[in-house]
C-alpha cells in the first residue's frame, strides 16, 4: 500500500538575532503541471479564474490559487488542497475545445519558504544564477545544490521552494547547514 | 561558471541548468525505410566533429526544459550566439558582422 508522506510538513526552522532567517516546511497542498499551447491559454485562465503569465518566469495569483510560467507552453499550478478538485474539473469541461494536459503532481513534490533579510544569501550558496537580479514576484525551475527545484521570490527577503520528496531532505539538511554560516560569521 | 543565454527564457542561465544535445540541424529522411544501409548509418552517426564552430543543439532541461540550437566555439567554449528551435541555420558570416 502506497502511502502519502509529507516528510517536511510541520518542520520549522528558526534563527533568531542579529541575522534571523526562519525554514518552514509547508503543509500540503494541491500543484497541476499544465500544458496547453500558448494560443489556447485564454480558455486555460478562463477554467483557472486568473491571466495566466505568458512570459517565462511571470507568476498570477488570485483567489488562492497561483500559476507561474515555466516554460513556452508549461504552466505550475499552486492552490489550496481542498481547492485541487475544482480545478481538475473546471479543466475538463474545457477539454474539448482545448486539448491540454493537466497533470496532479500534488504528492510529488513538497513546500519550503525561506523568510529573513539573509534569505537571498542563504539560497545563494547554493543556486548559480545572480539572486540579486531575480525581481520579486518571479519564478523559475533551476538547481539548488544538485537538486532541480521550483524557486519563487515572494518578496525581497521572502523565498518558496518547491522540491520533489526524494530530494527534500537534502535540500532541508543543505539549508539547515547554510543557516549556520551567517550566525558563525562565516 | 560558464553563463549560457536561453532563447526562450530570453535571459542568461548558469550552464548547468543546461544539457548538450549533439550537432544541429540533422535533417531525419522522410521515409527511413528507403535509405541504404550507409545513408541510414551516416544520418545515425557520422557528424561533423568541427574543430572551432559549431551548430550544436542544447537543452534548457532544468529551466524551461526547452531545446535549442547554438553557435559554440569548440576550442574556447564560447557561445556566439544561440536561437530558437526550428529556426533556420543563421549564417556565420552575417553573425560576425553583427559582432
Ligand atoms: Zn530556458
Amino acid at each position: 500500500m502506497t502511502q502519502a508522506r509529507y516528510p517536511l510538513s510541520g518542520d520549522k526552522i528558526i534563527l533568531t538575532g542579529e541575522h534571523p532567517v526562519t525554514i518552514d516546511g509547508l503543509d500540503d497542498c494541491a500543484r497541476f503541471s499544465l500544458r496547453i499551447a500558448p494560443s489556447q491559454s485564454a480558455a486555460a485562465s478562463a477554467a483557472l479564474g486568473l491571466d495566466l503569465p505568458v512570459e517565462i518566469g511571470g507568476i498570477a495569483s488570485s483567489t488562492g490559487r497561483l500559476a507561474l510560467c515555466l516554460g513556452p507552453d508549461e504552466w505550475f499550478v499552486l492552490a489550496a488542497k481542498a481547492d485541487g478538485a475544482a480545478i481538475v474539473s473546471a479543466f475538463a469541461e474545457i477539454y474539448g475545445q482545448a486539448p491540454h494536459s493537466l497533470v496532479d503532481v500534488s504528492h510529488r513534490e513538497t513546500g519550503i519558504v525561506i523568510d529573513g533579510p539573509l534569505s537571498a544569501l542563504v539560497l545563494q550558496s547554493g543556486i548559480a544564477f545572480d539572486l540579486a537580479a531575480m525581481p520579486v514576484g518571479t519564478g523559475c525551475r533551476t538547481l539548488l545544490d544538485k537538486a532541480q527545484i521550483i524557486l519563487m521570490r515572494e518578496t525581497a527577503n521572502r523565498f518558496r521552494i518547491e522540491v520533489w520528496h526524494s530530494f527534500s531532505e537534502h535540500i532541508w539538511n543543505f539549508l539547515a547547514a547554510v543557516r549556520r554560516e551567517p550566525e558563525f560569521n562565516i | 561558471m560558464l553563463l549560457i543565454r536561453c532563447p526562450y527564457c530570453n535571459a542568461e542561465r548558469p550552464e548547468v541548468e543546461f544539457v548538450y544535445a549533439g550537432e544541429a540541424h540533422i535533417v531525419r529522411p522522410v521515409d527511413p525505410s528507403q535509405t541504404d544501409d550507409d545513408q541510414w548509418r551516416d544520418h545515425l552517426y557520422v557528424r561533423n566533429n568541427a574543430r572551432g564552430l559549431h551548430f550544436e543543439r542544447w537543452r534548457h532541461i532544468h529551466g524551461c526544459a526547452r531545446f535549442f540550437n547554438a553557435l559554440r566555439d569548440t576550442v574556447s567554449d564560447k557561445f556566439v550566439t544561440t536561437y530558437k528551435a526550428g529556426l533556420p541555420r543563421p549564417r556565420i558570416e552575417d553573425i560576425k558582422e553583427s559582432m
